[in-house]
């Protein structure tokens, strides 16, 4: 998740872009992964290379291209949306590719970058989300057992007051700096006029360009990545929710995807005479109409929703009185008899 | 996790054959007996098992049919005499002579809701075989701990129950053939007339658990993401069982599934190895080439490679044509997808002796199986998405609960009371009708979108909110207040000045 708009947070599209590469790049498919942007970058017209967002100076890595599949862009990158992705509680009409289908086996990463301050992140410059909603749409997920274990990466300034308020199990977190601490930007491109990445960001993702998918680097080692020298900022990370012990937890459990599998050792007996005799099948059975694509949603449901009336109150207790307190005082200030003066 | 204690019945009629009966009953026949057993999955979590068991002699009709001259038809014969209703299981007692069972096995089971066991003597060990018996044709420890497996501390599973799908009122199937190398293979398959013939007769059967949808497609210049061995004792290619994994994720990315439905996607491809990797072969763990060429991934489908004979003469031309044998594919993926919804035939004991189903891909027994299973895991789940609904509640006073969601709520509530009464009285197919029922009530409700924590503000942000309104207008207000009571005092006293 990118939070930020604007030309000059290029380093935090250009952040979150690189992630989705490398984790990409590590085998999870597109169908697995929802990326809020705010995609204003890359046909920004201050974008001296239009359709490109670089993340390495000397302009070398294009991590826009052709296959990136933005889920939610530009405005639809709400607190409530990213909330909305994480409960569950989506209204029935958004597609399936914007919408989080994990289950209790999923292990869940969620990498989020912008402009955050001590217990919250700003969300395009007009609205915030706190430490406490993050952890509690957190405990939402594991009540309904959305997760498996969850990893939490966060570069903004600030970052570890996000993690403070978690209270779920197995959850593990990463931030790019302490409370009080600023996380600071990587290096300007003179070309594009811009900073590309933040720090704590392009180590890490250094450090993930010498995993494959099937290494066994573990988790200790993404906690040493970017010390004090190189970062400026202390990076911080909070184990105590995960119950497995970070020395045996692979990078690839979080950042790949490596499936279990089994040899099939039984077949079914079919019996291919029974089956010739079932397949001939009258005719009048196949003169079904093909579906139309607007019967696969609710569309009927959801354009004859009439929008519900809202009865009229009469104003509640506290307005009332505000009000009488109010005219009792004017009225005995000012006098009665000024009554007809004033209407 | 919210506390279950549900209780499942199993009625089964033990049907003893002439000269089968035991010397040591303890009251003569027709008699009624129970036997309840305790599953504890964790501290609050209990299931409790009750076989209510039934004993009689066989009817002059049954006596007849068992006259058969092999299990097979004996137990066809004895179909139509049995109470055929989801749950129950009828048992009957052949002598230990009978010739009915061949030698060395002990049990027989039919497709269908029966099996004949061999009387063992004395009525402790028919009692032990009926127990082993009963037990696989309805659920075991493991099936319930299966069932309720995110209760389960991590690491007690065995590897079956991590194996099956999770409940759901659906599944999308989607068989895809991937052929990486047009240019030397035209592969023709013919997959409408397979899922016609194999796919469609076990999709009916299961048509009960849940409703499926099949789709299917053909992707050209798919290729693995594994560069398979050339072996040359066998002068073929081989992937080796470790580099399986990595097999399916390169692949997946091009996978699609349908944008409107929810429902989890079971995905079964069929590859046909290129020209230059033919023929491809895959090794289990010991090195031995895999006899269905096939191997499956829970929770995710099932993956078969397909090899085409190398053209007879080396100026064939190219492309080759190739029509699928799709009998043989159909045997391989059916069998995948049966283990997928957990049905393994494998850990039986040997003098056990199972009827194969044929083309209705699963036994009677197997769906029963399945619908203790998901039913329990309906149950559970209901309970536990009620409760963290409750718990929302709790924690954010506020909160507008709306109409239609409080009556799923009450719908959810009444749905799984009346599944776990029915499943106390034997009625599974009624229970698991209602347990989908309260499954789906209870998503709604919680899944509703209007429950946004969100939306409701913690007390101390309206405070953070109204005050700085409010309190600088306050000011005058109490301001002259105060000067209002002065003056009345004032005023009160003045009547005695003024003398």
């Amino acid at each position: 998740v990118c939070t930020s708009r604007f030309w000059f947070n290029y380093r935090h599209v250009a952040n979150t872009l690189s992630v989705y590469r490398s984790v990409k790049r590590l085998g999870i498919p597109d169908s697995h992964i929802v990326l809020m942007l705010a995609d204003d970058m890359a046909c920004n017209p201050r974008n001296p290379k239009p359709a490109t967002v670089f993340s390495h100076k000397n302009m070398e890595l294009n991590v826009y291209g052709d296959d990136v599949e933005v889920d939610y862009r530009s405005y639809e990158v709400t607190v409530e949306n990213f909330l909305r992705v994480l409960t569950g509680r989506i209204p029935p009409s958004t597609p399936r590719s914007k919408r989080l289908l994990s289950d209790d086996r999923s292990n869940i990463l969620i990498y989020m970058t912008g402009h955050g301050g001590n217990g919250f992140l700003k969300f395009q410059d007009s609205e915030e989300i706190t430490n406490v909603e993050l952890a509690d749409a957190f405990e939402q997920m594991w009540q309904k057992r959305r997760y498996n274990e969850l990893l939490f990466i966060i570069d903004t300034c600030q970052g570890a007051s996000m993690y403070e308020r978690f209270y779920s199990p197995n959850i593990m977190a990463l931030a790019s700096s302490q409370v009080g601490e600023d996380s600071l930007s990587h290096q300007p491109d003179l070309g594009i006029g811009v900073h590309l990445m933040d720090r704590y960001t392009f180590y890490v993702l250094e450090f993930l360009e010498e995993i494959h998918p099937a290494s066994q680097t573990n988790m200790n080692d993404l906690f040493q990545v970017c010390p004090k020298s190189l970062c400026v900022s202390t990076p911080g990370h909070r184990t105590d929710l995960f119950q497995r012990d970070p020395q045996n937890v692979l990078i690839t459990d979080f950042f790949g995807s490596v499936r279990k599998v089994e040899i099939t050792a039984e077949t079914v007996a079919l019996d291919r005479d029974l089956a010739a005799f079932e397949s001939k099948f009258p005719e009048d059975e196949l003169a079904t109409e093909p579906l139309k694509y607007a019967e696969q949603l609710p569309v009927a449901q959801i354009i004859h929703q009439k929008p519900k009336q809202k009865d009229w109150h009469p104003p509640g207790g506290f307005i009332l009185g505000l009000w009488a307190l109010i005219i009792m005082v004017f009225f005995k200030t000012y006098g009665i008899k000024h009554m007809k003066h004033v209407f | 996790a919210a506390p279950v204690q549900v209780q499942l019945v199993v009625p089964v009629a033990v049907v003893f054959s002439r000269g089968s009966v035991p010397g040591d009953l303890p009251s003569p026949l027709p008699f009624r007996d129970a036997q309840e057993m305790e599953i504890s999955v964790n501290l609050r979590t209990s299931v409790t098992s009750r076989y209510e068991m039934a004993y009689r002699a066989t009817t002059a009709q049954e006596e007849a049919a068992l006259a058969a001259a092999t299990a097979r038809e004996a137990d066809a014969a004895l179909h139509p005499l049995q109470d055929v209703s989801m749950g129950s299981l009828t048992m009957y007692v052949v002598p230990e002579t009978s010739s009915l069972l061949p030698q060395g096995t002990s049990v027989y089971v039919g497709k269908h809701r029966s099996a004949l066991v061999r009387a063992g003597g004395s009525l402790a060990a028919l009692h032990t075989r009926l127990r082993q018996v009963t037990q696989v044709m309805s659920f075991t420890a493991t099936s319930i701990a299966a069932a309720l497996s995110d209760r389960v501390p991590d690491g007690r599973l065995s590897p079956d129950a991590r194996r099956s799908l999770k409940s759901s009122l659906g599944y999308e199937i989607t068989f895809s053939l991937l052929n990486p190398d047009p240019k030397s293979h035209t592969v023709d398959w013919d997959i409408e007339g397979a899922v016609n013939s194999y796919v469609k007769p076990v999709l009916d059967k299961l048509s009960l658990v849940a409703n499926f949808s099949v789709d299917s497609q053909i992707l050209y210049y798919a290729i693995l993401g594994v560069t398979p061995r050339y072996d040359k004792e066998s002068s073929s290619f081989l992937l080796s069982a470790h580099s399986l994994p990595h097999v399916i994720n390169p692949v997946e990315a091009r996978l699609g599934s349908s944008a409107a439905s929810l429902y989890p996607v079971l995905n079964f491809l069929l590859y046909v190895p290129e020209r230059s990797h033919s023929p491809l072969y895959i090794q289990d763990k010991d090195g031995a080439p895999v006899s269905t060429n096939a191997f499956h991934s829970p929770r995710w489908g099932g993956i078969m490679v397909y090899n085409v004979e190398a053209p007879a003469s080396p100026q064939a031309s190219l492309p080759l044509h190739v029509d699928v044998d799709m009998a043989r594919v159909m045997e391989v993926f059916l069998a995948q997808l049966r283990l997928l919804f957990g049905l393994s035939r494998e850990e039986l004991p040997p003098e056990f002796l199972l009827e194969s189903p044929g083309n209705e891909g699963l036994a009677d027994w197997e769906l029963d199986h399945l619908l203790w299973a998901h039913t329990v895991e309906n149950i559970a789940t209901v309970s536990t998405t009620l409760t963290s609904l409750a718990q929302l509640l709790d924690k954010i006073g506020n909160i507008v609960i709306k109409d239609d969601v409080a009556s799923e709520v009450y719908r959810a509530v009444a749905s799984v009371q009346s599944a776990v009464a029915k499943l106390s009285m034997g009625h599974l197919h009624s229970a698991f009708q209602a347990s989908k029922e309260a499954v789906t009530s209870s998503e709604r409700a919680f899944f509703d979108p209007s429950l946004l924590h969100l939306l409701y503000f913690p007390d101390d942000q309206k405070f953070a909110i109204y005050i700085p309104l409010f309190l600088p207008m306050a000011v005058p207000i109490l301001l002259s207040l105060a000067k209002i009571v002065r003056e009345t005092r004032q005023r009160k006293k003045e009547p005695t000045k003024m003398d």
